[in-house]
């Protein structure tokens, strides 16, 4: 038993008081059959717990583990060689110690990163997301906070609500959590006081109200001695209200009420073992289903009826929300991984635009413009952001205009996909609303996203059918269209070459069209300034103008410093393969500002012109281009008559 | 298995047990790299856990066959028993079983016996970067849960790696909801946790539930045991190194985990049915992994193996 445990380990005045340890069920010794049936149909509650190192939340969560017997004598040995090593309870168990975990952490006396720790009742299997408080870690806490059904946030007795108190719950409602625990700690240090417990309560309603919050459960705990963690105190007698423990065990689990809603399923995967079986894997997300029902496809608009729902262990006849599956339909229709099945009488919604709210967790802020892939269910697709309608300061929740989102900030932006995608509101469905954004290059995860409603709806929007497609126009002109992409820094011989390929082009017969500055910069784009969003407009206009060119039959070449990878791999992505050439003018910075044939080096240096390649913005080099263009090792000439060669050399354009 | 659970006063909602919960994410995870890689494998080392992902896997992709092979990096040091139950299970799963032993440490006669930690090292971590490369997976399921071991409580389902096969706690992606990003580049990897937010009380549930066959060597029976540096081994083979004094005596034991057979700590037990098992399990007061001699040295030795490479 722990208690004895903790005996043999070398006890300190800090151990707990042997009585209110939570203990296994007597059934386990008794009767393991029954106990075990018994456990069989246990339920899971996921949860978080938001507060400082200072609030006494490791030590909170240690005490979970501890009472509910998660800690063994060999952890518990080590723990205890542990505290007296790196502890901050003196000679005493620092049940914080438990739960903090990578060595470097350990040595700075900080959790820096989301851990999971799993503790089980009789009633309810445990997972609890130990989140950081420190101030730079919002990203932290809205993963954790994403799959929690319930946020247990701390206040220090002795310091009630913070600012950090604020943070933590206007978070937590963010991320669109219903069950919230006030647990006011440290109550032995202000003598198991009920009026500061009640001033506390008071103070934190007043605000809660404030941001929306109209239910929370306040429970007066100490984590370092277990008063009202796993029973009732005897010390606050005066405390009516369940133990932490016993509120865990029974509080209602959100996700069991989305079996209520109307059925979805994002199609995760099509299982296709042999031509005679056709089944749509996926997860519920939401309602349930049966055979017979009648289901639409989002956004194909295609219709069916379930036949059959497969499982390994035989058809069932109803499956919710929650559950991983595979469902055949009654008819043969076309559906692929990220559409979703939907109830027929009551089916998702399509669109293209969206307002949501941002999370931005990287440390390379948010470009208005960019396109990022989005995920949202298990689909995928290219996506754009404006600027941010505002940002909101987390300690003093007030909104500020905002050009970008940097690490850990918060914001209210517009969306506007690719095409058109099914999605359900944030607060009606997490999993249906919530999407990640990440970047086209690094992979790495920028942003989490909540959607609150779409701007219109797609639905609507029918591409216009053409009759003359791009083949019979490239036909007409007796070659295969190519977009030649000219990159490199200003004054690198872009616009030189460009145009010697375009005669050399033009005396073999060749329709070709030459875009650059002169005739974009001063008509399409002249809204464009040099900004970094209104240079990634400015590529990505030009890049859909000679995409258009391309389907005429043209020879575009295009002639700009078009200085970021991203827009140059987005305009390639939207180009049929093999048409998009990447050309790199590759000159060494110091020769293109001694070249300085505009002057406008000099003008940078001196700071007269701003965000300038090369000088105050940077230039990211094409990683593998079609054609590298060395300009150190060759006259414009040469290079022009290596592009012509080059394109001979592609299959059908000089037939 | 039980699927739904017992409606409670509160609520009138079907609900669903956890183990239908864990079940039902675990197949998620699974179909998510089978649906976003190009490569899979699953790493199968034929314990309790490796057990109950197959089990999963078969689930989550019948009624084809799982999409990907199961490869064992194996030390030629396993329990025999262990051998037996792996080719059977991946024939009765229908499934390719790939086994891959480190040429260098065979070529060199590495063996838990004379070379002490060489031997997990050389085996166990190089072995498994060598077969990862050899194949080009770029994926891997693990059968590793996070309430194993303290720094295992903050590891990613889906745990990227150089393509060393380094793994920096600091360039974790973040993952929300059941989103997962699994986009990388070129010779990047993915390990992959489909039991992340399991622990070992809903692993014995769960096999309990779904008759999932287990190594035998789970369960007490009289075995031939010797007792060496406050472990208790069994002596499985005739390539057993006796130092002088040592003497086999037969006991009745278990083991709670399994690998190496001259590594693996077992237990006196007469637990020989899986309620016993857990009964046991519930009432012990040691935690799992200190069976196995790799943990002991100090509190963060796993995770330096983890950035090392070690699974």
């Amino acid at each position: 038993m722990p208690a004895d445990s903790l005996a043999k380990a070398g006890a300190t005045p800090s151990a707990p008081p042997a009585g209110n340890a939570y203990r296994p069920h007597d059934l386990i010794g008794t009767d393991i059959d029954l106990y075990l049936r018994q456990q069989q149909s246990k339920s899971l509650l996921r949860f978080i717990t938001c507060g400082s190192v200072d609030d006494g939340k490791s030590t909170l969560i240690g005490r979970l583990l501890y009472d509910s017997k998660m800690i063994f004598e060999d952890q518990l040995a080590a723990l205890e060689a542990d505290s007296k090593r790196h502890g901050t309870q003196g000679q005493g168990i620092d049940f914080a110690l438990l739960v903090d975990g990578l060595a470097a952490e350990r040595e700075q006396g900080i959790t820096i990163d989301v851990a999971y720790r799993f503790f089980s009742t009789d009633k309810r299997k445990l997972i609890v997301a130990d989140t950081p408080g420190h101030e730079q870690y919002t990203r932290n806490m809205v993963t954790g906070a994403s799959t929690a059904d319930l946020a247990v946030i701390l206040i220090d007795a002795r310091k009630g609500v913070l600012t950090q108190t604020r943070r933590h719950s206007f978070l937590v409602h963010l991320l669109g959590i219903r069950h919230i625990v006030l647990a006011i700690n440290k109550m032995d240090l202000v003598g198991f006081d009920e009026a500061r417990f009640e001033a506390i309560l008071a103070d934190y309603r007043a605000f809660a109200t404030e941001i929306g919050i109209t239910h929370f459960t306040a429970i007066p705990v100490s984590g370092l001695g277990g008063d009202n963690i796993a029973s009732q105190s005897a010390r606050m007698d005066w405390y009516r209200g369940p133990s932490l423990i016993h509120h865990l065990e029974t509080v209602p689990v959100d996700a069991d009420a989305l079996a209520r809603q109307p059925f979805r399923m994002p199609v995760q995967w099509v299982n296709r073992p042999h031509s005679d079986f056709r089944g749509f894997a996926g997860q519920i997300a939401q309602g349930e289903v049966r055979p017979g029902d009648e289901m639409r496809l989002v956004p194909s608009g295609r219709t069916s009826r379930v036949r059959r729902i497969v499982t390994m262990d035989g058809d069932l006849p109803l499956a919710q929300a929650g559950q991983s599956v595979t469902l055949c339909l009654a008819d043969e229709v076309d559906c692929a991984r990220g559409e979703w099945l939907t109830s027929a009488d009551a089916p998702a919604e399509a669109a293209d635009q969206f307002e949501a709210s941002l999370v931005w967790m990287a440390g390379e802020s948010l470009v208005p413009g960019r396109a990022y892939w989005l995920k949202l269910g298990t689909r995928t697709i290219a996506a754009r952001i404006a600027a941010p309608k505002y940002e909101i300061d987390v300690n003093t929740l007030t909104h500020a205009a905002a050009r970008t989102l940097a690490l850990n900030s918060i914001g209210v932006v517009e969306i506007t996909t690719e095409a058109p995608i099914p999605f359900e509101a944030y607060a009606q469905n997490r999993a249906l609303g919530g999407f990640v954004l990440i970047d086209r290059i690094t992979n790495a995860t920028l942003a989490a996203g909540m959607i609150h409603f779409a701007l219109r709806r797609a639905s609507n929007v029918h591409w216009q059918a053409i009759e003359i497609s791009r083949e019979a126009h490239a036909a007409q002109k007796g070659q295969s269209p190519r977009l030649l992409w000219f990159t490199g820094l200003s004054g690198s011989g872009k616009s030189t070459i460009a145009n010697l390929v375009e005669k050399k082009l033009h005396a073999l017969g060749r329709h070709s069209f030459l875009l650059d500055g002169d005739n974009i910069r001063h008509g399409l784009n002249k809204d464009l300034g040099f900004t970094e969003a209104d240079r990634i407009e400015n590529i990505r206009r030009i890049g859909e103008v000679a995409r258009l060119m391309t389907d005429a039959g043209l020879i575009v070449l295009t002639a700009f410093i078009s200085p970021f990878r991203a827009e140059r791999d987005m305009i390639r992505e939207r180009m049929p393969a093999g048409e998009f050439v990447e050309i790199f003018v590759d000159t060494p910075l110091e020769v293109a500002e001694s070249r300085d044939v505009k002057g406008l080096y000099k003008k940078a240096r001196a700071g007269a012109l701003r965000n300038f390649t090369g000088i105050d913005s940077p230039y990211e080099p094409p990683l593998c281009p079609e054609i590298r263009i060395d300009t150190m090792a060759m006259t414009p000439e040469t290079a022009a008559q290596i592009i012509v060669d080059y394109l001979a050399a592609g299959q059908s354009l000089f037939e | 298995m039980n699927v739904i659970s017992d409606p409670d006063a509160n609520s009138a909602t079907a609900r669903l047990t956890h183990l239908a919960r864990l079940e039902a994410e675990s197949i998620h995870i699974l179909r998510e790299i089978v649906a976003e890689t190009e490569k899979p494998v699953m790493l199968y080392s034929v314990g309790k856990d490796s057990a109950v992902m197959l089990h999963l896997a078969r689930k989550a992709f019948y009624p084809a066959t799982p999409p990907f092979p199961l490869l064992h990096v194996d030390t030629t040091w396993k329990f025999r028993a262990m051998y037996e139950l792996r080719d059977r299970a991946a024939r009765a799963a229908g499934m390719e079983l790939l086994v891959h032993r480190n040429p260098d440490a065979l070529r060199d006669g590495i063996n838990p016996f004379d070379h002490g930690g060489l031997h997990t090292d050389l085996w166990k971590t190089e072995g498994l970067k060598q077969a990862l490369d050899l194949h080009g997976f770029d994926a891997a399921f693990g059968g590793a849960r996070r309430d194993e071991e303290k720094s295992r409580a903050k590891e990613r389902i889906f745990s990227f790696r150089s393509a060393a096969h380094r793994w920096d706690p600091k360039q974790q992606r973040p993952e929300l909801w059941s989103l997962y990003n699994a986009r990388k580049a070129k010779g990047e990897s993915i390990r992959v946790f489909p039991l992340s937010n399991w622990t070992e009380l809903d692993v014995w549930q769960y096999i309990l539930a779904e008759g999932i066959e287990i190594v035998p060597l789970y369960f007490a029976a009289l075995r031939p045991t010797i007792i060496r540096d406050g472990l208790m081994l069994m002596v499985d083979d005739a390539r057993f190194k006796f130092r002088p004094g040592e003497e086999v005596v037969e006991r009745s034991i278990r083991f709670r985990t399994l690998g190496c057979y001259p590594l693996t700590g077992a237990v006196e037990s007469r637990a020989d049915t899986l309620p016993a098992i857990i009964q046991e399990m519930l009432l012990t007061t040691t935690s799992e992994r200190q069976g196995r001699a790799i943990d002991h040295d100090q509190s963060a030795s796993m995770e330096k193996k983890k950035q090392e490479g070690y699974f």
